[in-house]
């Protein structure tokens, strides 16, 4: 297990060290994720509807595109020069390389949430400081799940045609249980109403997480291998 | 004989099966529509249910197939699994895209709106879009190998989604129509209507298996007609 653990980090090390020399891809995603905050903005009739009505559903849809943007960077990053052959050919075995990928995926949408987070507090007036431990709790869960399948259909995607508008084909119907239940916990955040309210979607969330991150590593290995 | 002519003699075999299928369609209707009784509340409107829900049988059926197909596929790596849960996804999204056209025609009269976010309602959009991605990828691979592994670990997981999203909509409240056949207890259709759906039910199943088989024959007859080509251009 420690030996699985240590060859996953080695993997997720060599592509967090990629993406911090080069930090395209981040600052891409960050640019990306203010436009579409500030975007977002001008999409309510603002006489109408409140920012807070709307504030959970644009939060999600905001992280929702941000991963998928920083997913297809995953096995994208390993078709130049066959780059996968050689992780293959190491002895890193299959699961390390996938916990890697996810891994360094986690890392990735996780800084672009943790920056995205405040500008949304800033922009849509929403206190998020009185509610930021289960918040917190909430969007590590989601992004678990999201990325743990967003990871296995990256390294399928990059393999067809159109592989940028395959991911999200593929990927979309699968974020439906999280991303409904972390909007749905997210409001009931917002609007202050009880934790307990909310058990069903959080045992939802949860259950998501321990079904597809044990079906994703079981799978993996069939859409890499040779 | 040439190396196609035994898949194209199964293929031709084939055509009775869809005609008697399709005959005994009709016999199913004109049966709901003349020897079955009105509903009182829903009036004609309710006929459609006689379509609506054996193709909702078939279409989850298929999916059910498509499941399957790929969890046996991934260990024995037949190619011809593929092939199967490749037809049983095209047959199944006709009558998952029956059952969404059907849905609405009956929901305007009766609920007073063409689509709203129900539980079964979002289910079946949802199973729809999966057979859709699953069949956009089979046609953005294009080595067999590969593409017949991807399918079946998006078919696999396809399978595990649905209960997921089952979940997540019945968690918003639900106002489709509570089954009436399948749930705990006796039916609570009346007899007359319970045959018509019952044969509603087979005829379906009859008429989804020869479609499948006769889509399956011919995915086979072109397997066989490429082959033979490239054997032709070899010699």
């Amino acid at each position: 297990m420690g030996e699985l653990l240590r060859v996953a980090w080695a993997v997720a090390a060599k592509d967090l060290r990629l993406e911090f020399r080069s930090r395209t891809a981040f600052v891409s995603a960050l640019v990306f994720t203010a436009l579409v905050l500030a975007i977002f903005n001008f999409a309510r009739d603002p006489t109408a509807v409140s920012a807070v009505d709307l504030a959970p559903g644009i939060l999600w849809i905001t992280f929702t595109f941000a991963g998928m943007l920083g997913l297809n960077r995953a096995f994208g990053l390993e078709r130049e020069n066959r780059a996968l052959d050689g992780l293959l050919l190491s002895p890193a075995s299959r699961t390390a390389l996938y916990l890697g990928k996810v891994l360094a995926n986690l890392v990735f949408v996780g800084a672009v949430e943790a920056i995205a987070l405040p500008l949304f507090a800033l922009f849509f007036n929403v206190p998020i400081l009185p509610v930021l431990g289960p918040l917190v709790l909430v969007i590590a869960l989601a992004t678990v799940g999201f990325v743990a399948v967003g990871t296995l259909m990256s390294s399928m995607a990059v393999n067809t045609r159109l592989a940028e508008l395959m991911l999200p084909v593929l990927l979309l119907p699968f974020l439906v249980p999280p991303v409904t239940a972390a909007v749905q916990i997210t409001a009931h955040l917002f609007s202050s109403r009880p934790f307990s309210e909310v058990s069903g979607w959080l045992r939802l969330l949860v259950g998501y997480d321990v079904i597809f991150v044990a079906a994703c590593i079981l799978f993996f290995e069939s859409t890499i291998e040779e | 004989m040439t190396p196609t002519e035994p898949a194209e003699r199964a293929l031709r075999r084939t055509v009775p099966w869809i005609a008697v299928a399709l005959a005994l369609v009709a016999v199913v209707y004109v049966r709901a529509l003349v020897c079955t009784p009105v509903e009182a509340v829903q009036g004609p409107a309710q006929k459609i249910f006689y379509i609506h829900v054996p193709s909702a049988w078939v279409a989850f059926l298929a999916f059910g197939i498509v499941g399957v197909t790929s969890v046996v596929y991934l260990f024995i790596k037949d190619p011809r699994l593929d092939l199967f849960a490749a037809c049983a996804a095209e047959v199944g999204m006709v009558f998952t895209t029956a059952v969404l056209v059907t849905g609405p025609i009956w929901g305007k009269p009766i609920w007073g709106t063409w689509w709203t976010w129900d539980a079964r309602l979002t289910l079946t959009l949802f199973l729809w879009f999966v057979i859709m991605a699953y069949l956009v990828l089979r046609g953005a691979v294009s080595e067999p190998g590969q593409r017949a592994r991807y399918s079946a670990v998006l078919g696999i997981l396809g399978a595990l989604l649905v209960p997921f999203i089952h979940v997540s909509v019945y968690l918003f409240r639900t106002m489709h129509p509570l089954p009436v056949v399948l749930r705990p207890g006796r039916p609570t259709l009346p007899g007359a209507m319970l045959v018509t759906l019952l044969l509603g039910f087979a005829v379906f199943t009859f008429l989804f298996v020869a479609l499948l088989r006769y889509r399956y024959l011919l995915a086979r007859l072109a397997d066989v007609r490429t082959q033979a080509e490239a054997e032709r251009a070899d010699a």
